[in-house]
């Protein structure tokens, strides 16, 4: 038995990805329809496949005293952390309630591995990892939130969440239980993932990476698109910041069925959609946008949009965005509750793009064109392997009606 | 500071020379070390999937069946959470060892293995469990980060919890940085309400780390402190004895102090 939760307010929030950097990098492509997918120009040996890359991240540098923690994906988070005014909020939090009364909680599913693999690539003549790599700091999948602890002085409890794809959307749920308990006052939630050989040639063992760019829900996909993102987001207490908008729901559940397909009928993906409307305290029809997890492999869109058009009326709308980031992997969570809490902001239902020939399971909810329209709440679905499965509901703030 | 009260129903641990409960408890008595032994039985797998598993998920299963076999719970129930500061550490070695050499030939059943949640998965799978499943790292202060989460879990569903903190040995370049050179696993069943299978209260609270550290336990587990998971095992002694107080590192600068009472 789920009983509603008082929402929370997303005071802050922010995302990088191959879209650009921020929240307006991201509003004007999705209005423009204009994806950031691009051919494979990351991994060291071809594969020929489309990838969502940020520009510009082998340029960051860390400060000096959190150079330990160097590697790509910290890089991306602290490209990704310096964007909408992000780490000056958390300082005004820091002030409000003291740096151990704010948690961190961060999402990712490969963290640094990526300078893992780099090591092995340049073994030193005794077969260990190179001089410049023989930190431990990095070869941890606590790297990430390790250093964004130190990089925003945070004391409060902090944890890595890693459940492959809904990583970052988990953090959400783990958050507003620590606030509802009254562990911490507020949260830093997140997730940062970057491209590295583990993914692009793992995924693609699997034969899930699509040739050409990828198409969710579309009748001919061929698989995924790997892409990089960093996201972050700051959850408080809803009259911290009446205006903000809400965190009104979360829900998680477990596929039990296999590690990597989803259960066929979405039995998992369909238990934590109803936990969130339940935690929310709204019924299906009260959804306006959904953001699905809509890969476009094979099975995740068939279950999904099956799902969605049996659970949710017309009227409620429907569109993946990984045709513009990619599938940014343990960021995917929070990159798509961002694109989530702008649908709701901007009033813009953005299409889901790729699409020649919707495949046939998806009903009337989904949106192939951009949709101007009012958005009071917005779901977010994100599934795993493992049969991972979260679903986020979002509304707006007071006085935004 | 918020204080969080669970009631511990169930332990299982598992180490070389450990292959539970009973054998730490004859450890404590003074009995002398086991042989050590290879692999984890992990029965609840089926025999396909033990074949497949990967030394993490057995290690993971095992611990967890043998915690919730002593709750009398039923495991389809139990949301869980799988603490783990490296995840299969082995599988990273072969997944950046393969991708130097020939990333084409990589195994795609080894890349999925790879995950943190694979124990998380391969259990709920086993046990056909829907509840939520999580896997989760906090670098040293990982058990301490895990135990504090489970018992959020608990307090805030009003549910009981499995709780799985498990670490096994590294190998290749990567083995040499991290330096984890034994299996260790321990796990947990929590209940936020005392009931008849309560075997010990914990009152947690999280403090500032104190200037002096506490005292180690008893070891029984041959000195595989080098395992962050082993942080588990004070925890598990004074749970045996219904008393203690018990300090993990949970945060940088962070404890969780863990109380430990009987339960009636």
């Amino acid at each position: 038995m789920v009983l509603p939760m008082s929402p929370l307010a997303v005071s802050a929030s922010t995302a990088t990805s191959a879209l650009g950097r921020g929240l307006d990098a991201h509003r004007l492509a999705l209005e423009q329809g204009r994806s950031g997918l691009r051919p494979n120009d990351v991994s060291r040996t071809a594969l020929p496949c489309w990838i969502g890359r940020v520009n510009g991240v082998e340029d960051e540098t860390l400060p000096a005293p959190l150079a330990d923690w160097d590697c790509r994906n910290n890089r991306l988070a602290w490209l990704g952390l310096r964007q909408d005014d992000f780490i000056e909020r958390v300082r005004g939090a820091r002030r409000r309630y003291g740096a151990d009364r704010i948690a961190l909680l961060l999402g990712t599913s490969t963290a640094s591995i990526g300078a893992t693999e780099e090591g092995y690539r340049r073994l030193d003549p005794a077969g260990r990892l190179p001089g410049d790599l023989r930190r431990r700091a990095i070869h941890s999948p606590h790297s990430l939130a390790d250093f964004v602890a130190t990089a925003l002085a945070l004391e409060g409890p902090c944890l890595t969440l890693s459940t492959a794809c809904s990583s970052s959307a988990k953090v959400f749920a783990s958050a507003e239980r620590m606030i509802r308990l009254g562990l911490v006052d507020a949260a830093v939630i997140g997730g940062v993932d970057t491209l590295c050989d583990s993914v692009l040639f793992g995924f693609n063992a699997l034969e899930l990476v699509s040739p050409e760019p990828c198409r969710p829900f579309d009748d001919a996909r061929h698989g995924i698109s790997i892409g990089e993102a960093a996201g972050f987001a700051l959850l408080e207490r809803a009259d911290a910041a009446p205006r903000a908008p809400r965190l009104l729901g979360w829900g998680e559940s477990s596929d039990a069925h296999h590690m990597s397909t989803p259960h066929p009928d979405g039995l998992g993906a369909e238990l934590a959609i109803r936990e969130a409307l339940a935690r929310a305290g709204i019924e299906p029809a009260q959804v306006d946008y959904i953001n699905p997890h809509g890969t476009a492999s094979r099975k995740n869109d068939t279950m999904e949009a099956a799902l969605v058009t049996r659970l949710f009326p017309s009227t409620t709308r429907a569109s993946s965005t990984k045709g513009f980031t990619g599938h940014t992997l343990g960021a995917a969570g929070i990159v798509e509750a961002v694109i989530a809490l702008l649908a709701i902001d901007d009033g813009l239902v953005p299409g889901n793009l790729g699409v020649r020939t919707p495949a046939p399971a998806c009903g009337a909810s989904f949106a192939w064109r951009n949709e101007h329209r009012r958005v009071a709440v917005a779901m977010s679905n994100s599934f795993g392997f493992g049969g991972n499965n979260a679903c986020l509901v979002f509304g707006q703030g007071q006085g935004c009606a | 500071m918020s204080v969080l009260t669970v009631h511990v129903e169930g332990l299982g641990v598992w180490s070389p020379t450990l292959a539970g409960v009973d054998a730490l408890r004859a450890c404590r008595a003074g009995a002398p070390p086991a042989a050590p032994v290879d692999r984890p039985p992990a029965l609840r797998l089926s025999a396909g999937e033990r074949r497949r598993a990967p030394a993490s998920v057995l290690l993971a299963v095992e611990v967890a069946e043998q915690a919730v076999a002593m709750s009398g719970r039923a495991a389809d129930t139990l949301a869980c959470v799988f603490a783990s500061a490296y995840g299969d550490l082995a599988i990273t070695d072969y997944l950046c060892a393969t991708l130097a050499r020939a990333p084409g030939e990589l195994s795609p059943t080894r890349f999925h293995h790879s995950v943190h949640n694979a124990p998380a998965g391969y259990w709920t799978i086993a046990t056909g469990c829907h509840a939520p499943s999580s896997a989760i790292c906090a670098g040293p202060a990982t058990v301490g980060a895990g135990l504090l989460e489970a018992a959020i879990l608990a307090c805030a569903g009003q549910q009981p919890v499995l709780l799985v903190c498990s670490d096994i040995a590294g190998c290749g370049p990567l083995g040499d940085i991290v330096a984890c050179r034994h299996d260790f696993g321990g796990a947990l069943v929590l209940s936020p309400v005392p009931g008849p299978g309560s075997r010990a209260r914990l009152t947690l609270a999280l403090a500032d780390t104190p200037s002096t550290p506490p005292s180690p336990p008893i070891d029984c587990t041959g000195g595989m402190f080098d395992n962050p998971s082993a942080a588990l095992h004070p925890l598990l002694e004074s749970v045996l004895d219904s008393t203690g107080d018990v300090v993990l590192a949970a945060a940088r600068g962070r404890v969780l102090h863990a109380r430990v009472e009987p339960s009636a």
